[in-house]
């Protein structure tokens, strides 16, 4: 398989875990330092044996599925994500919703386990936010893994950009220990709201049949479209938030 | 089973955010489909529509939500 198929794959695959990852790593980190490591790394162990167990048991039915099935359930379902992505990242780099903040998402957890100290079960309490925190950004990853490794066979490769971005952020933040509050939130949305949302108008296209002009190379066409419009956008947008004094949701 | 139920709303928040967005895309993408299967319009024709209907949806959101925050903005 060429190089120019396999890295936009590992980028978007690296790039979308990237952000959930930090977002978990606050959590736990909040855990870790206001009730102790044994709760915060417990309780992402158990949460990342859970999507072990998950991954195990629903990736070999993927095999199942015929591969323009599955390349155009996975492109409706990477547009519907990738949009959503977008379109945040596009109206907060407009200034018409907030920045997503690390160090308010770690103050906020640290209070709340800081709330009932010597409750009988604080630990518990304390185990549950981390598990909660690691499985549910671990799902995104999962997804974001299968929709851009599926379509085409290329889950070991998504794989790889994932536990790239986990390896990355662990570092980091084992060297730093503190919420990695530094890391361009937003650009990474915006690239891969654009990646995501692209791949998927490309899967669509193909597990529809179509014979996109071109072939990979069309896949490129469609990003520099959506960042074309997206990058437009912004700029449109922009002048209006003095007007905006309160934010979109 | 609090953690099964959040599971469950995230996976749904996955994918919808804006209500509207979700819709008209899952609409379009239903649209199109329907179209390339059914009434036999070529492949890539629904490819371009879909690309072109994206494109118009995620316009449509944006001016909305900018209108939104607008409207909000002269109130206060």
């Amino acid at each position: 398989m060429p190089l120019s198929v396999i890295l936009p794959v590992v980028l978007a695959a690296f790039l979308a875990s990237l952000v959930e990852v930090v977002e978990a790593f606050t959590i736990v980190l909040a855990v870790g330092l206001t009730r102790g490591w044994r709760p915060a790394l417990g309780g992402a162990l158990l949460a990342l044996i859970v999507l072990g167990v998950l991954v195990a048991v629903l990736g070999p039915l993927l095999e199942l599925v015929p591969l323009q099935v599955l390349q155009f359930v996975i492109g409706a379902l990477l547009i519907l994500f990738g949009l959503r992505w977008l379109r945040k990242a596009i109206l907060r780099a407009a200034g018409l919703m907030p920045l997503h903040d690390e160090e308010k998402a770690f103050a906020r957890e640290r209070a709340e386990l800081s709330r009932h100290p010597h409750a009988a079960h604080a630990d518990r309490r304390a185990a549950f936010a981390a598990f909660n925190a690691v499985l549910l950004e671990g799902l995104e990853v999962v997804f974001i893994v299968v929709a851009v490794g599926a379509g085409r066979g290329m889950l070991v490769y998504a794989s790889l950009g994932a536990a790239a971005a986990v390896l990355v952020i662990l570092v980091v933040g084992l060297v730093v220990h503190r919420p990695l509050s530094k890391i361009p939130e937003n650009m990474l949305k915006f690239v891969v709201g654009l990646m995501l949302t692209s791949f998927g108008v490309f899967w669509s296209g193909e597990g529809l049949g179509a014979d996109w002009p071109g072939g990979d190379l069309s896949l490129l066409g469609i990003l520099v479209l959506f960042i074309v419009v997206s990058v437009g956008a912004v700029r449109w947008l922009r002048p209006l938030r003095r007007g905006a004094l309160r934010v979109v949701k | 089973m609090n953690w099964l139920k959040a599971a469950l709303t995230e996976i749904v928040q996955l994918f919808v955010d804006d209500g509207s967005l979700a819709s008209f895309a899952t609409v379009l993408i239903l649209i199109v489909a329907g179209a390339v299967k059914i009434m036999d319009i070529p492949p890539l024709w629904g490819g371009l529509a879909l690309l072109v209907g994206l494109v118009a949806i995620l316009v449509e959101s944006l001016s909305r939500a900018a209108r939104l925050a607008n409207k909000s903005g002269k109130r206060h």
